[in-house]
């Protein structure tokens, strides 16, 4: 059998912490060949990342330990060469590029200078390195490029920064490049630029590519041949397309039944007087304008999506609904009465009606308190919803509804996976039974499967509560199952209004139309047929 | 970044006027200097004279109209002590204590850093381990009692330095010893604890990533963005030096602005406290500006 260009065989990691030993992956055997593209696909605690931070050596020994295994490159074991050899190969043969380009990035140097230091790192002479990053930054599409390197990271845009750690890795043309999760923190239209860029790359040079993701789309999108991983084992392996058609595994039959934007569309709300009515909301930070007169109604009961790119205005949106920030100017009628004109003493009151469930369950649940504590709270401040001696019973109902056990009442938020954190902030918001509840990305940070799950509790308490929901989210498939109407925002300003079925089935504006485009589906024939699609555009 | 330095001025001139208001007023109450300067048999016309000659029939705030229709003009009086112009015995007495601290801090941070920054590269190890009961120990020290300790053994037992005093390079091992030690305990704690949040950060798995060497990784990705945190405490160790460290000044009869203040204070000698503690404010604002300015150096987020 010829040696493939990079091999990971029954590799098996753990970690020695506090709470016993976690075996991170086991037995665990992948391969990647010149010019081919494989993808890790798993969820979060899958393991999906530990084998290739043993690749790089990134695995801290202790806690970490590798237990079996060997890694094969050029013929030799990894695991079995010194500190000095490893770090040679490191950024050299096998780079790595990772999610969250600005937390990679380090803040107090310049780009130019992080992209010459994996030149210099390896011994080429900084002139040498220094001609070669403007020809890399050239090359990954960065405007005014010798500006650029002088430039720090925090200067530049998401998809930029991503294009920057991308020139930054192939800077000493690598056999392989890693790369972590590279797109998950940015808009649909950039992923899939970057995406592309990706490819081209690897046409020109040959390289080897290994893409760990979550994303089934990101699969279809650029994998030859994926394996999945479930709680640190490989699970399923094969051909993208095959196992994208007949997956053998019961978790790979799971992961792709969850993909959103697969289910029926609701059928529209009959019409009824609106229970919030929006007007001409402008809001301007500086110079910029955040909302630029933004208008919308909601019925009772209704669903509507708000959709949009990062700088849309779409969160800003929420927060003053929420009077969280103040509108320079517009209106929001909430049965008949202005939210921006209330005197504090009624929009106390109100407060009750309108809850928010945020993005980042783990940001937005005190660490120091229990969940009764979270969620009784709430009738501290607002007395008469609920006298004292009820509170414990009510809790264990709201945990109950929102599919959690009564017992976790005493427990605090850490104790709690990132898909029950967002359970107990919902129970935390339907405390205070809200009319309308505005949820911010409140599903973006979960992994696929308890996104549906989270979806899903979400249409039940509508369809048993009749509460109102706002649901913000960058990305077009999520809201596509469970929304009555759908609005598409871009600078401050909305661009599309309709149904589901109008704005997914026969959107108007061609922004719209972008973003559907930019989408990935999980089908890697869909992908393919849309891919070739795009390359006829621009032809 | 000159409204910056606009602002931050007017910001600490109001601060000093009102120290100035209140360092006059509260000293007065300390009572007549001139029971102490003249002798016990003095007679009361001499003493009329004496008081005539500096002001101190007027009432309070005839005097102290005086005092800053003077000052802004730079007059800062006469010392009473030393008959000589206070600002220029205030000056004499800053340039000691400058130094005492510049050379001390410059020290200081340059052991703090190399040590903390090693105790954070493994923690738990043994260097970490000895470095951190080093330092506890240090930070907590009462430096009086080291001060004390360290002129009976070094001086008056082994006789190798001198007990106080300046004169010779000598003089200044002592007293530069024992400032040391305190604000360093402080600093290598604080700087470990800032280096090991930084080497776990993403932009160092990075730079494993791209292949740099280790040391390159602690002293040039970790340590710069550690520094932040870290200088913020420099600033302020450095600044209660410059205050005139006034107990070590006493002890090794360094003729710093501390030991002055203490020995005008107890001398009423008003002019030479308030120019001191003019003086010194003026170069905690000068330092503390520096400090804004390290931090917009090292940052480049915080430069506009």
């Amino acid at each position: 059998m010829p040696d493939h260009l990079l091999e990971v065989r029954n590799l098996s990691v753990e970690f020695h912490t506090a709470a016993g030993v976690v075996k991170a992956v086991r037995n665990v055997s992948w391969h990647v060949d010149r010019g081919e593209t494989l993808a890790i696909l798993g969820e979060s605690g899958s393991g999906k990342s530990v084998s290739t931070a043993a690749i790089l050596d990134l695995i801290d020994m202790p806690p970490g330990r590798i237990t079996s295994g060997e890694i094969r490159f050029d013929g030799r074991d990894l695991l079995r060469l010194g500190a000095a050899e490893r770090r040679d190969i490191n950024g050299r043969r096998i780079a790595m590029i990772f999610q969250d380009p600005l937390s990679h990035l380090n803040p107090v140097y310049t780009v130019g200078w992080q992209i010459v230091e994996t030149m210099t790192a390896h011994g080429q002479s900084r002139a040498r390195a220094q001609a070669e990053a403007l020809r890399l930054v050239t090359r990954v599409g960065i405007p005014d490029p010798a500006a650029a390197l002088r430039k720090y990271p925090h200067e530049f845009s998401g998809g930029q920064r991503q294009r920057l750690m991308i020139a930054m890795a192939l800077a000493m043309k690598p056999d392989v490049l890693i790369a972590d999760e590279p797109t998950t923190a940015l808009d649909v239209t950039v992923q899939a630029e970057v995406l592309a860029l990706l490819k081209e790359l690897q046409r020109e040079t040959g390289m080897g590519v290994v893409i760990i993701t979550h994303d089934l789309g990101v699969v279809a999108e650029i994998a030859d041949r994926v394996v999945v991983m479930n709680s640190g084992e490989i699970v399923e392996a094969g051909n993208t397309r095959e196992v994208y058609r007949s997956p053998q595994h019961p978790y790979t039959r799971k992961l792709i039944g969850a993909a959103p934007g697969k289910g029926d569309m609701p059928e529209p709300l009959p019409r009824a007087e609106p229970v919030l009515k929006v007007r001409d909301v402008v809001k301007t930070y500086g110079t910029f304008a955040a909302l630029a007169g933004v208008g919308f109604d909601l019925m009772p009961g209704e669903t509507l999506a708000v959709v949009g790119e990062s700088g849309s205005g779409k969160s800003t949106l929420a927060r003053i609904l929420l009077r969280l920030d103040e509108p320079d100017a517009g209106e929001a009628l909430w049965k008949g009465r202005d939210l921006f004109r209330l005197p504090p003493a009624e929009l106390f009151a109100l407060r009750r009606d309108l809850q928010m469930v945020f993005q980042d369950p783990t940001q937005s649940l005190n660490p120091r308190m229990t969940v009764f504590q979270l969620i009784s709270e709430a009738w501290a401040i607002h007395p008469e919803i609920l006298p004292k001696a009820r509170w414990r019973a009510r809790v264990a109902e709201l945990l109950a509804q929102v599919g959690l056990k009564p017992e976790h009442a005493s427990r605090y938020p850490h104790q709690f996976s990132g898909g029950q954190r967002q359970r107990i902030a919902i129970a935390r918001a339907l405390a205070l039974e809200p009319e309308l509840i505005i949820c911010d990305e409140a599903v973006s940070a979960l992994d696929v499967s308890v996104q549906a799950q989270v979806i899903e509790l979400l249409t039940k308490l509508r369809r048993e509560m009749g509460i109102a929901f706002i649901f913000i989210a960058h990305d077009l498939p999520v809201v596509r199952d469970f929304a009555d109407h759908v609005m598409v925002m871009q600078k401050g300003r909305v661009v599309e209004y309709g149904t589901v079925r109008q704005v997914f089935e026969a959107p108007r504006e061609p922004y719209t139309q972008a973003l559907l485009a930019a989408g990935l589906d999980p089908d890697p024939e869909v992908q393919a047929a849309r891919r070739a699609e795009r390359v006829a555009i621009r032809a | 970044m000159l409204t910056f330095i606009r602002k931050r001025s007017v910001a600490s001139l109001v601060s000093l006027v009102g120290l100035i208001v209140l360092v006059f007023f509260l000293s007065r109450l300390t009572g007549d200097p001139t029971d102490l300067y003249l002798p016990i048999d003095a007679t009361d016309e001499m003493r009329a004279q004496f008081r005539d000659i500096y002001g101190l029939d007027d009432p309070l705030i005839v005097q102290f109209g005086r005092y800053v229709g003077d000052l802004v003009q730079l007059d800062f009086g006469e010392s009473i002590r030393k008959a000589r112009p206070a600002i220029d015995v205030v000056l004499e007495a800053f340039v000691w204590t400058l130094q005492l601290a510049l050379i001390t801090m410059a020290l200081v941070t340059v052991a703090a850093v190399v040590v903390g920054s090693l105790a954070a590269f493994r923690v738990g190890g043994f260097f970490d381990r000895v470095s951190g009961i080093v330092s506890l120990v240090a930070a907590s020290a009462p430096d009086f009692w080291i001060a004390i300790v360290a002129i009976v053994v070094f001086a008056v037992g082994l006789g190798w330095l001198p007990t106080s005093g300046t004169g010779t390079v000598w003089h200044w091992i002592l007293p530069i010893a024992v400032l040391f030690i305190r604000p360093f305990g402080l600093i290598v704690q604080v700087v470990r604890g800032s280096m090991i949040s930084t080497l776990s950060s993403a932009y160092v798995k990075t730079a494993r990533a791209k292949g740099v060497r280790t040391r390159s990784i602690i002293f040039v990705h970790a340590l710069r963005n550690a520094m932040l945190p870290v200088i913020t405490v420099i600033g302020d160790q450095a600044a209660s030096l410059l205050n005139g460290a006034v107990v070590i000044e006493t002890i090794f009869g360094f003729p710093g602005v501390g030991k002055l203040m203490i020995d005008s204070i107890l001398q009423r000698d008003f002019t030479v406290v308030l120019a001191s503690i003019i003086v010194t404010a003026l170069a905690i604002f000068v330092m503390n500006l520096l400090i804004d300015l390290a931090y917009a150096a090292l940052d480049p987020r915080i430069r506009n």
